[in-house]
């Protein structure tokens, strides 16, 4: 069951970065990163207990928080000029 | 002061249950980071009453219940307008007010708001949410107002 | 006892793998980017609590089901904060539903101070 499961997890995280790639907005790539860390923390949960090793999960937490991080540090920049595509194309 | 004993039981307690070692090195070390953490929470003056809302703790438990069920609810409804295809959604941008007179009874208005699929607040001005609901029935279940009376009952 | 939690624990976990699916096959369907967030969040609520809820329960120990409760609680506030951050920070820079099916390309101009 927990393979099944790892299964599904690394199916979704296909789709995340298909999704991802496809884009067509720079939001949908963010969206796309950030549901695929997201599912990450889920996989190294699943790992550590596929493999026997539940001292995994002290990884998984620190991932959880680097995800949120980096999110919304990428977002902080979404006032620089580089993100204003419809303002810039009005000048 | 209340506040940094809370902060720093917290703490304690998070610790604690993280490590799981009880040598006096491990201990020590806990000891200095709590320590440095409490310190530059004080420098950033985030201590206060909203960052610990302890005068709601009690009414919570009771709230968070009634919460998950939403939660659950909505959830098998977006699946299976996922399953259904794009025919059957209608998204749609919506404006609703809320009655919390508190900053803190808003915030937790709007991030149970998101919390629950099918709806997401993009804006907040005042007393005016910007919601974008996935369906036209979660906009009514918003617009009826169960929420916003639970949050509002929280807060006093 | 013992075969009723582990069945316990299978149900959860294929419970949680369906819902992650579905998400998964959501923000790959829906037309624009404000949908797919509601796809995203079916992931990041109830799927990721059902799947941590299955390992708990697969594993009966003190300290790693502290930690599985502390995953979860972490992920239960962080996913609203940053679904909110993302869908104002797109709505502050006018990305209203009409031009977000153009190719970034045409929407963003190289950057130069």
């Amino acid at each position: 069951m927990l393979i099944a499961a790892t299964l599904a997890i690394l199916i979704v995280m296909v789709m995340a970065i298909t999704r991802g790639i496809m884009g067509p907005t720079l939001y949908d790539r963010i969206l796309a990163v950030n549901m695929f860390g997201t599912k990450t923390v889920l996989l190294i949960s699943l790992l550590g207990f596929v493999m026997g090793r539940p001292e995994f999960l002290d990884i998984a937490i620190v991932y959880a928080l680097i995800n949120f991080i980096s999110v919304i540090g990428v977002l902080r920049y979404s006032d620089s000029s580089i993100f204003k595509h419809s303002n810039q194309q009005k000048k | 002061m209340r506040h940094t004993i809370i902060l720093s039981l917290t703490l304690v307690t998070f610790w604690l249950l993280n490590s799981g070692h009880n040598t006096t090195l491990m201990l020590s070390l806990g000891m200095i980071s709590i320590v440095f953490v409490i310190y530059i929470a004080h420098r950033m003056d985030v201590v206060d009453h909203e960052s610990q809302p302890m005068h709601l703790t009690l009414k919570l438990p009771g709230f968070y219940a009634w919460l998950n069920k939403e939660i659950i609810l909505a959830n098998f409804l977006v699946v299976k307008h996922i399953w259904l295809g794009n025919k059957s959604i209608s998204p749609a941008f919506t404006t609703i007010t809320a009655s919390q007179k508190t900053d803190i009874g808003k915030v937790i208005y709007a991030n149970s708001i998101t919390l629950t699929p099918g709806t997401v607040t993009v804006n907040l001005q005042g007393d005016q949410f910007m919601v974008h609901a996935l369906l036209q029935e979660s906009i009514k279940e918003l617009k009826a107002g169960e929420m916003d009376r639970r949050v509002a009952q929280l807060e006093n | 006892m013992d075969t009723f939690i582990n069945i316990s624990s299978s149900v959860f976990l294929l419970t949680g793998s369906f819902l992650c699916i579905s998400g998964g096959v959501g923000i790959l369907r829906f037309p624009d980017f404000y949908t797919r967030m509601h796809a995203v969040g079916v992931t990041e609520t109830l799927a990721t609590a059902m799947i941590l809820i299955g390992l708990m329960l697969h594993n009966p120990d003190f300290f790693v089901d502290i930690k599985l409760m502390i995953i979860l609680i972490m992920s239960l506030f962080i996913s609203p904060t940053a679904s909110h951050a993302l869908a104002s920070a797109a709505m502050r820079n006018d990305f209203s539903q009409k031009n977000n099916e153009k190719p970034d390309s045409e929407q963003v101009k190289p950057w130069n101070p």
